[in-house]
């Protein structure tokens, strides 16, 4: 067993480019689930929408990637628009039915065989649609340290990751905390109340789902960069329901909480992934027991089994405060 | 302070001085003027007011007994339910089909008979909530705290000083879940009052409120009506009715069955049937004989 190799692998993982990218959808949902109480299913609809715009703007209409990316921005605000317009009126459930469907109808249409020239169908898009980020790229050489150990494209994606999400993280931190934070906190606890103080609750609610939706997408942004690909079946409902895990996890309602969530669910599922690999070569795990081709479903399985042990004695996630959660039950 | 009140109550009584006490009769100045208001359930009418006029600048209590349609009466003056007929006036501009936070904006602001106190923001916070006009509502004002700073400064005064009239400056950290049934009530009065409406409508404010408490509360009601507001109230507690309110209307199965001073109407035989059901006659004097 190699605990050196078994290690340098987790602690990449851990804040790699995949933590980055689950950490921002997680950020999404912290603003729509957190701080507003939407539950928004298709988060995974908004990476994907982040990631073939890029992706679709460059390779096949040739547009500059930084305008890209702005295209990107507007579509997922559209969508935000979409969903929430008809639904935010309505009760709670209402937006979590038609955000779920949303996200599966945009993951069909990406793999769709009528838009197979501009989206790519089943297999996606693969291309240097990232040239013009990575030509940026100071590191000529990676990273490649005993504990931590990166390419020069993924390590330049990283910092940059990393850059951008401490900067959503500080806006995020400024805007729960202002009024127009409360006034979504409230929305939360009951719109009733709210309206009767003489608030506009739908208004509040679109900028809610926007703020994440955007959020959402600057995630897929990550995702086809790091990736110079896009394929469609990485925008499943699997990934909304990762990134809900993630930030709860975390611990709802905390700023810093899906990157804590993010950091630790991609250590585990490396760190048991790498761990059971070793142990099955090495013949510390008969092979009777688990084959090598299996490691890949049983870490889900052991990380899910951790993840419900977490659940129940800590609750509130890393992050959280018991007696906030407590509160729900006398609510 | 009682003598300076009473003029209050005075000028408030003598309003109504020349009144003929008949359901729908018509006020010197009413600030809501109903018409024809009709809520159906299914099969059930739930409200139906043919006419009604609620004075301006004073304390009216609205009562009946239980299912007679008060909170509905109130949910659709505020917007939070909708009419299947009828329409109503604020200040002599029509209303009706107005979204409950633009009728909070014009000045009408109520309370829930099932508190909806919001419990995972502290006790202050449900205060500044509610002020009005705040600068760092607005998504990208709210990115800025030194453009709304001073404001809030402003606002958290102005919550404090309530929240010590409704004795709950204790609990201001506090989340309002940790709060008792009755405190949750004041909270909610109190909360309202940040909005600084000029009619507040408050569904059964006593409901679950100690005695002790219940005067100081009473007072404070009265307050409002000394600095000018118009207090519309739901109450079951007779004697809180017979001690604050200018003006009674009854309200049973949906209408307006009886409008007058507290004594004339608890006196009133159409009242006494509402409350304790039409045929009640026939059975008390069996119960004599
Ligand atoms: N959402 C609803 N759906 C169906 N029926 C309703 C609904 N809301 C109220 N009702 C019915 O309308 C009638 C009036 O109810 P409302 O709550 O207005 O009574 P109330 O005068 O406030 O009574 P209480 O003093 O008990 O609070 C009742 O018969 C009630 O069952
Ligand atoms: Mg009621």
């Amino acid at each position: 067993m190699d605990f050196l190799f078994i290690t340098q692998q987790s602690l990449s993982a851990a804040i790699g480019v995949n933590t980055i990218i689950f950490a921002l959808a997680a950020i999404g949902l912290n603003m729509h689930f957190g701080y507003t109480g939407l539950l928004n299913f298709g988060q995974a609809g908004f990476l994907a929408v982040g990631a073939y715009s890029v992706a679709v703007a460059v390779v096949s209409f040739n547009i500059s990637l930084w305008i890209a990316l702005l295209i990107g921005i507007g579509n997922s605000i559209i969508l935000a628009l979409l969903l929430g317009i008809p639904t935010l009126r309505l009760r709670a459930d209402y937006l979590a039915i038609v955000t779920i469907a949303a996200g599966e109808i945009i993951r069909q249409i990406a793999r769709s065989a009528t838009f197979n020239d501009t989206l790519g169908g089943s297999d996606g898009i693969t291309g240097k649609f990232g040239k013009e980020f990575f030509d940026l790229n100071p590191f000529s050489e990676g990273l490649n340290l005993p504990f931590l150990r990166y390419t020069p494209n993924d390590l330049w994606v990283v910092v940059v990751g990393w850059s951008v999400v401490a900067l959503i993280l500080a806006l995020m931190w400024l805007l729960v905390n202002s009024p127009w934070g409360r006034l979504l906190k409230a929305i939360r606890e009951d719109e009733d109340a709210v309206r009767s103080l003489g608030k506009n609750v739908y208004l509040y609610k679109i900028q809610s789902l926007i703020a994440g939706g955007v959020i959402g997408s600057i995630g897929g942004f990550v995702y086809a960069l790091s990736r110079q690909s896009v394929q469609p079946d990485n925008y499943g409902t699997a990934l909304t329901f990762f990134a809900y895990t993630v930030l709860i996890l975390g611990g709802a309602a905390r700023v810093m909480a899906p990157v804590a969530g993010a950091v630790i669910f991609w250590f585990l599922l490396v760190f048991v992934e790498q761990f059971l690999r070793q142990a099955v070569s090495a013949g510390y795990i008969p092979d009777w027991l688990i084959g090598v081709n299996q490691v890949g479903q049983i870490r889900f399985m052991l990380v899910g089994l951790g993840l419900m042990l977490l659940m129940i004695f800590r609750p509130q996630g890393i992050f959280g405060d018991r007696k906030e959660l407590a509160l729900d039950a006398r609510a | 302070m009682p003598a300076h009140s009473s003029r209050f109550k005075e000028q408030a009584l003598a309003a109504f001085a020349a009144i003929t006490p008949t359901p729908g009769v018509a006020k010197p100045d009413p600030i809501i003027v109903a018409d024809k208001v009709t809520r159906r359930f299914g099969g059930l009418t739930a409200v139906n007011v043919d006419h009604v006029e609620i004075q301006r600048g004073s304390i009216t209590a609205l009562i009946g007994p239980n299912g007679a349609g008060k909170t509905t009466f109130f949910n659709l003056l505020t917007g939070f339910d909708s009419v299947n007929e009828g329409t109503w006036t604020l200040n002599g501009e029509q209303i009706a089909g107005t979204p409950p936070h633009k009728v909070a904006r014009k000045g009408m602001v109520r309370t829930f008979q099932l508190t909806k106190a919001l419990y995972r923001l502290s006790v202050l916070d449900n205060m500044r909530l509610a002020a009005t006009g705040q600068r760092g509502e607005s998504f990208i004002r709210g990115l800025f705290p030194f453009i709304w700073r001073k404001q809030e400064s402003a606002i958290t005064a102005q919550a404090e000083e309530l929240l010590t009239r409704f004795k709950l400056i204790d609990k201001k950290s506090d989340f309002a879940a940790a709060l008792s049934g009755g405190q949750r009530k004041l909270l909610e009065m109190a909360r309202a009052l940040m909005v600084k409406p000029e009619i507040v409508m408050l569904d059964e404010p006593m409901a679950g409120v100690n005695p002790a408490l219940k005067q100081s509360l009473l007072g404070h009601i009265k307050d409002l009506r000394d600095e000018g507001m118009t207090v519309l109230f739901v109450e079951h507690d007779m004697d809180m009715v017979r001690d604050i309110s200018d003006w009674v209307i009854v309200m049973a199965e949906g209408k307006i069955v009886a409008e007058g001073s507290p004594e004339s109407v608890m006196g009133n035989q159409a009242v006494i049937d509402a409350y304790l059901g039409a045929h009640h006659d026939v059975s008390l004097d069996e119960g004599r004989s």
